[in-house]
């Protein structure tokens, strides 16, 4: 196994989109990644966390090299990620994979899942027919499927054995690089832990890296070595899993922690005031601070940077928990 | 409690000969929540498909789905039409592949407010916005104009419950619907779920592995083996006392928020295949508190406590505290 | 947009030029124009004079940057057999043909189209099963065969309609029928295996679960999605208007640009070969572009991003 070295090096990369209202009308902006910069390293797992729509599966994308940023850049195994659809990224692809939020639109329905998962083998024309077979069944036995399922169309199988077999399809090629949009969020939690546990093993046997995109944070926790947050297209906060999530500095971090439900607990944490973002309409300054309970005026002003915060050390892109200036009261609508 | 407002009796469905579900019995009342858990696989989304008929040709569906006495199973095609979407509305798994990709949002939101609530037009139109601003989708007017693929996971999910929302149902069938959202939209569209229900009086069942979320929202909580229910309570009750061991098994599968990182505690094995069902209990071959009896026959559910009941012969012994994993 | 265009346009001139060129390699490898279209006791002299005429008798690579540089230039040649510009010949014969191949597709799209629909509609039924049946044996009869089996039912047998020639509309029949049949089929099959492919799709179970009536879910939620690949295969059907009709022609003896390229192919009479061979590659360029374009208009997923990857490189 080698851990260590970067694998994967993103900085800056921001991705727009245009949006258009009607065939003919105006069309906006709309910032879905802006300025996010990340790195991963060997047999290591970044959790990529934050609000629905705030850009995680536009970064997954950008990292893959699937879409090209608008600005900034990627590195892959300390090279600039090739052009899409070249020779030389589709050498590339084979060595990272994505497993996708929707299993259904992942898979092909037209072709059994067995010879789905053997595809990427006959694609890159790895091993004999026999082996492939082989592999084939030994993939889906390790993502907890029957052999005889290989036969089974997607639309036969139940949501979590569908997600399964995306996963036994991405790990066919033994890639470095796995990003995982979602990957359990379509299992129960019996199988949601064998993937995780099979995540993990493979992590250590393989020194995979995993770009884990996730909304559930338990499962952040129990697979990540550090922890992203994301807030409208940028990362507002760093750190180890245990720090951020026990501990969150982001006033965002913080009500995402405690919204996380759980058995038997009551009432449901900070519920966050106002309107979600628009990401077309960025309000100025920090992003967040029309939510914010302790927005200042200077967070209306001027937009906080990601940097390692005096004291612990915690990278957070706050202007209070920096400590530059007193926790407001949260500034009024009419302010923003 | 009062009469069911949807009632499945004896609910079995069949895929080329091969149940999925092997007899469903379960009372929704009026205003009700309800949650469904279980292994994947175990026939929960099947369930509600069967009783809108929503599955394909091939499967064939026994049993009885009363909505306030009216049959549903194998009813006349402007029956279901009037119940589907308006007094019984569901949002699916999958939201990306749902939607369909070559309407727009805001088609997709007015076609189901024009058949159910007669708007049409600019009414419709704000409608529909309205109903986005709801699920909390930032921007929800230019939204409309968009296609599905222009949205994240997350906002197309929220469009399907905007959707179902918009029939105004007596009866909200949500599977997964939080799956692709974060936790604090979740709890908006949880305490959303909630607020309509107090409104307007919608009763729901809720589809989930989450079972945080299940505790959250539900009143009363069922468990899913192998196409049975195997035990139902009241959600307190099943979350302090779970009764049947595939119940705990769940609960000890949740990865904690706190405490050392152990290696998640799966239960072992896999559900049986449905050509090789044990002749008793389903989950007998993967129980830790197993005996030969429960080979003999499937066990019948047995009342523990008020409206707790079970699908276990060995449910009656009070289970150790301890083995209950919370968060 | 312009890029678009543009690299479609390049690819069509690759393409057209890739077909001129076969066709002259061909032609001039398989057969000596002079000898053929003189007769073969012809005398010697006769030929001779007649290949010097032609410029046959240069060697074959200057012969083809000759015709080459003559097409950049819009002079498509005349043909050797009668001496009168290709382009007119051909352009004379088209009228015949499109009477032929514009009916023809109305039936294809007519009948094709609506039977994969109803056979989709109701799989497994004896309607399913009768139109596959159909779909199968008017796709695998080749037209000839087809052709002839019409004329000994409709003309010799029950003396109905006349056998070949072009005098009345009557005569247009049986060609049009033989050539629509065939194409019905290909486009049933297609179109019947797109409509259960969206049929089978989550999205169509969620506007059934909106409680939008059966009808209105085929017509306005299965139908536009079944169209984006049927669109290609109509494409094509467009796209050979002209000379999709050569075997048909034939056998009816039916005067149009298909019987012409037989004809012209037999004499070794290049220039005609190449104008019509021009045109068919023309044609099928632009239906291809149309779809294209079409594609764009029925899914918008394929209008300004990059298509969503799916699945594994
Ligand atoms: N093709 C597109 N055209 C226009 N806007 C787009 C497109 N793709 C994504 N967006 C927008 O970019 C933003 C970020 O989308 P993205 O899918 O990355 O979010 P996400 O963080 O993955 O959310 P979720 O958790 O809900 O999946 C969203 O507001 C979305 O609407
Ligand atoms: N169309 C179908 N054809 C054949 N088998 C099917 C079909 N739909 C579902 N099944 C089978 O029925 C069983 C129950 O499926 P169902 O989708 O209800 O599971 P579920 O409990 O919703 O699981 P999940 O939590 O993974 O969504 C599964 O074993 C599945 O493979
Ligand atoms: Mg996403
Ligand atoms: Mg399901």
């Amino acid at each position: 196994m080698r851990t260590g070295g970067e694998l994967l090096v993103a900085e800056g990369i921001t991705r727009r989109y245009a949006m258009r209202r009607g065939v003919l009308g105006k069309s906006v902006e709309v910032r879905a990644v802006d300025g996010v910069s990340l790195k991963l390293e060997r047999g290591r797992t970044l959790g990529l966390v934050g609000e629905s729509g705030c850009g995680k599966s536009t970064t997954g994308r950008l990292v893959l090299g699937l879409e090209r940023p608008d600005e900034g850049h990627v590195e892959f195994e300390g090279k600039a990620m090739p052009a899409p659809n070249t020779e030389a990224w589709r050498r590339a692809r084979a060595r990272m994979q994505m497993v996708f939020q929707d299993p259904l639109g992942a898979l092909d329905r037209r072709l059994p899942i067995g010879t789905q998962v053997a595809e990427p083998l006959e694609i890159h024309n790895i091993g004999t027919p026999a082996e492939r077979a082989e592999r084939t069944t030994e993939l889906l036995r390790g993502v907890g499927l029957r052999p005889d399922q290989a036969a089974r169309y997607p639309h036969e199988l139940s949501g979590g054995q569908r997600q399964r077999a995306v996963l036994a399809r991405a790990l066919a090629t033994n890639p470095a690089l796995l990003v995982c949009d979602e990957p359990i969020s379509a299992l129960d939690v019996s199988i949601q832990a064998q993937v995780m546990n099979l995540l993990v093993d493979l992590q250590s046997s393989l020194g995979l890296g995993i770009l884990f995109i996730s909304h559930d944070l338990r499962a952040v926790r129990q697979v990540s070595h550090r922890v992203a947050v994301m807030y409208l297209g940028r990362i507002v906060e760093e750190g180890e899993p245990d720090e951020v999530l026990h501990e969150p500095a982001h006033p965002y971090a913080q009500a995402l922690v405690s919204a996380i439900p759980h058995p038997g607990k009551v009432g449901r944490g900070i519920v966050l005031q106002g309107d979600p973002p628009n990401p077309a309409d960025r309000p100025s300054g920090c992003a967040f601070h029309p939510r914010c309970a302790f927005a200042t005026e200077l967070c209306a002003r001027e937009t906080p940077v990601l940097k390692p915060r005096s004291g612990d050390g915690r990278m957070v892109a706050c202007h209070v928990a920096q400590g530059e200036v007193a926790p407001g009261n949260g500034v009024l609508k009419e302010a923003a | 409690m009062s009469a069911p407002l949807v009632s499945l009796k004896g609910l079995r469905v069949a895929f080329d000969e091969q149940p999925a579900l092997r007899g469903i019995d379960l009372d929704v009342a009026p205003g009700e929540s309800v949650g469904l858990v279980g292994e994947s696989g175990c026939g929960k989304s099947v369930t509600w498909l069967a009783a809108l008929g929503l599955l394909p040709g091939r499967a064939s569906v026994t049993g009885s789905v009363k909505l306030q006495g009216e049959e549903l199973l194998h009813a006349r095609p402007d029956v279901l039409d009037r119940v589907r979407g308006g007094r019984i509305a569901m949002i699916f798994q999958d939201p990306a592949s749902s939607l369909n990709p070559v309407h727009r949002i805001g088609k997709q939101i007015t076609e189901a407010l024009r058949l159910h609530r007669g708007m049409d037009g600019p009414q419709a139109r704000a409608e529909a916005k309205r109903l986005l601003d709801q699920v909390g989708i930032p921007d929800a007017a230019r939204r409309l104009d968009a296609w599905p693929h222009e949205l994240s996971g997350g906002q197309n999910q929220r469009v399907m419950i905007a959707i179902a929302l918009a029939g105004r149902p007596e009866l909200l069938v949500a599977d997964e619907p939080t799956t692709a959202l974060d936790v604090t939209i979740q709890a908006q569209i949880l305490t959303l779920l909630q607020d309509l229900r107090k409104e307007t009086g919608m009763a729901l069942v809720l589809i989930s592995h989450d079972l945080g979320v299940v505790a959250d929202s539900c009143e009363r909580v069922c468990v899913m083996y192998a196409g049975r229910i195997v035990e139902q309570a009241p959600s307190a009750r099943l979350f302090e006392a779970p009764a049947h061991p595939y119940t705990r098994g769940l609960l000890g599968a949740l990865p904690p928020l706190h405490g050392p990182r152990r290696k998640l505690s799966a239960i072992p094995g896999g559900v049986p295949e449905p050509w090789a069902m044990p002749p008793g209990c389903a989950f007998a071959p993967r129980c830790a508190m197993h005996v030969s009896a429960c080979d003999a026959a499937v066990p019948e559910p047995v009342g523990l406590a008020r409206n707790h009941r079970a699908a276990c012969i060995r449910a009656t012994i009070p289970f150790p505290q301890d083995q209950v994993a919370y968060a | 947009m312009i890029r678009f265009l543009g690299s479609r346009l390049l690819r069509a001139a690759i393409t057209i030029i890739m077909v001129v060129t076969f066709a002259f390699i061909v032609l001039r490898l398989s057969g000596d124009p002079a000898q053929i279209i003189m007769g073969a006791d012809a005398p010697p002299e006769a030929v001779d004079a007649f290949r010097t005429a032609w410029g046959l008798d240069q060697p074959v690579l200057l012969q083809y940057f000759h015709y080459f540089g003559a097409i950049l230039q819009g002079d498509l040649g005349r043909s050797m057999r009668d001496g009168r510009d290709a382009i007119v010949l051909v352009a004379e014969r088209i009228p015949a043909t499109l009477a032929l191949t514009i009916p023809a597709l109305i039936i294809k799209l007519g009948l094709g189209i609506p039977a994969g629909i109803t056979a989709a509609l109701h799989r497994n039924s004896f309607i399913d099963r009768a139109v596959m049946l159909l779909a199968v044996a008017g796709f695998t009869v080749p037209s000839f065969v087809l052709g002839l089996l019409l004329v000994l039912v409709f003309a010799v047998q029950l003396g109905w309609l006349p056998s070949g020639g072009q005098e009345s509309w009557r005569h247009a029949i049986l060609p049009i029928i033989t050539m629509g049949v065939g194409g019905a089929a290909v486009l049933a099959r297609f179109t019947r295996s797109a409509m259960l492919e969206v049929l089978g799709q989550p999205y169509i179970r969620t506007a059934s679960a909106k409680g939008v009536p059966w009808r209105a879910v085929v017509w306005g939620h299965a139908l536009p999605n079944a169209a984006i690949p049927t669109v290609t295969i109509v494409g094509f059907m467009v796209g050979s208007l002209i000379a999709g009709a050569v075997v048909v022609e034939s056998v009816f003896s039916w005067p149009g640009v298909g019987r012409l390229l037989v004809v012209a192919v037999a004499n070794r009479d290049l220039a005609v070969v190449q104008c019509i061979l021009l045109l068919v590659a023309a044609t099928m360029v632009t239906a291809n572009l149309v779809v294209d374009l079409l594609y764009g208009l029925l899914d918008p997923r394929l209008r300004n991003q990059p298509k969503r990857a799916t699945g594994a490189a």
